[in-house]
């Protein structure tokens, strides 16, 4: 059966969905791979939606917000990437490969990035091959 | 419970078993000090390993659900656990799952940052003072001339009790404070209305800040992380603010504030507050909006100050957390 990784995308309001959407309206060719999720703000993606996608299933996990500076809301995308840096190191610690993470920033401009970023995110992962995680997680149960 | 106005009304049927465990949850009962004597006057221990001798055949002859409240301590490791937790699940009217271990995985459970066979091959084949040529490991049956002998297989993962029967309530803590298990006590044996199955009982619903008398600001920065050791605690100020690592934003407050009174940063191991499911990922949201830096490479530097992550921020509850062991 051909591998086809499925992503998870937590995109902010304000640029990143924006930037998303700027693809679409410019019917830009990308890989349909991609699930977005759209919050509305990148300061407000908690760690434990991160890992209930994984759980459940995500063979990746990308996070987008406004480029540093430029957040809505101020200071939102700078506490992403202090709890993106912690969580790289935790997925890491979990035998997690590092290509399932990726934070980028994307401006309400920049569709054609984010189109480039999603093809660039799922040809990585079609490399890395299918998550382990849900699989190991089913063989845990016990209860009968 | 029936009874009649005749007799008295009858005693409950207490157990209290061990799983994976250290002791210290059956110590925790025994830290009752005069108090349990009003335990034993309300209630008839029938089952009681630390304390007693009776076989796991008699636990088995006993009729199911005879034992009005187990007390179940220790993760589920092996074998043996898991039979004895469904007996005692099948044996009793109410199951709970007594302390950190049987609760959420508790320090055996940081075994699921490995494997049964990284385990063995280190203790088998590895240790500076084992010597094992022939690489013997141990068996589940043993031929003698007498029979078969046998010990309990041993899982590759840690369980939480709830994982492998279904638990009525959970009592948080390594261990659980007696003040906290009297109390449970006391409302099961005057019937007190019990809170909904599957309630955490014997803790609070907020966390351990919400109670700690630490000086506490709203604005905490952190520029580089310390262990305990390296900094001299001021006795007074957050601790977080003093730059160590304290679990108490994402544990749920019910011990009292203990290690942080004794000048002892929060562990965790009462768990996650009511609001939270992980307290790992918790943790991991909290500092990082405390963390003073918002270059890429300034970031690196403060979170390289924070050793082993994981382990840290998941003592207590790696097999209940979202992702529950390390993939394999």
């Amino acid at each position: 059966m051909n591998f086809s990784p499925t992503i998870v995308a937590f995109l902010c309001n304000w640029c990143a969905y924006t930037g998303a959407d700027l693809a679409g309206t410019s019917r830009m060719r990308y890989a349909p791979n991609i699930r977005i999720i759209r919050v509305m703000c990148s300061g407000r993606i908690d760690p434990t939606f991160i890992l209930t996608a994984f759980q459940q299933g995500a063979d990746g996990v990308l996070v987008c917000g406004c480029h540093p500076g430029d957040c809505h809301y101020q200071t939102g995308n700078y506490k992403c990437l202090r709890r993106f840096k912690l969580m790289e190191k935790y997925i890491a610690q979990m035998g997690i490969e590092p290509e399932r993470l990726k934070l980028e920033w994307i401006s309400a401009s920049e569709g054609k990035q984010f189109a480039e970023l999603v093809n660039e995110m799922t040809k990585a992962l079609l490399n890395v091959g299918p998550s382990k995680i849900k699989s190991t997680l089913e063989v845990k149960h016990l209860k009968s | 419970m029936p009874s009649d106005s005749t007799n008295p009304k009858p005693k409950l049927k207490l157990a209290i078993y061990w799983g994976a465990a250290c002791g210290g949850c059956c110590v925790s009962v025994l830290d009752t000090h005069e108090k349990l004597l009003d335990i034993v006057a309300a209630a008839d221990l029938v089952f009681w390993p630390i304390a007693m001798d009776i076989k796991y055949k008699d636990v088995e002859a006993m009729p199911d659900k005879s034992i009005d409240v187990t007390l179940f301590n220790g993760a589920v490791r092996n074998s043996e656990n898991k039979h004895m937790a469904q007996v005692l699940r099948n044996k009793s009217k109410i199951l709970v799952a007594y302390g950190a271990c049987a609760y959420m995985g508790g320090i055996p459970g940081l075994a699921n940052f490995t494997t049964k066979n990284e385990i063995f091959k280190r203790v088998y084949d590895e240790t500076e003072s084992t010597f094992n040529p022939e690489k013997i490991r141990p068996q589940t049956e043993t031929a003698v001339k007498e029979g078969t002998l046998d010990i309990p297989e041993m899982f590759n993962d840690v369980y939480t009790l709830n994982q492998v029967v279904e638990v009525d309530y959970f009592i948080p803590g390594c261990p659980p404070q007696s003040e906290r298990l009297l109390e449970v006590f006391t409302a099961i044996a005057t019937g007190a209305q019990l809170p909904p199955k599957g309630s955490v009982v014997g803790a609070n619903e907020k966390t351990n800040c919400d109670e700690c008398k630490r000086k506490k600001s709203d604005n905490k920065v952190i520029k580089k992380f310390y262990r305990p050791w390296e900094i001299q605690d001021d006795k007074e100020t957050c601790f977080l603010e003093q730059g160590v690592i304290c679990m108490g934003p994402a544990t749920r407050g019910g011990c009292g504030v203990r290690c942080v009174t004794g000048n002892s940063p929060c562990r965790g191991c009462y768990g996650p507050p009511a609001a939270a499911s992980d307290p790992g990922a918790k943790m991991m949201s909290a500092i990082g909006t405390m963390i003073d830096a918002d270059s890429s490479e300034e970031i690196d530097k403060i979170i390289d100050t924070i050793v082993d992550p994981a382990g840290l921020f998941y003592r207590f509850s790696l097999p209940s957390s979202i992702l529950g062991r390390k993939i394999i």
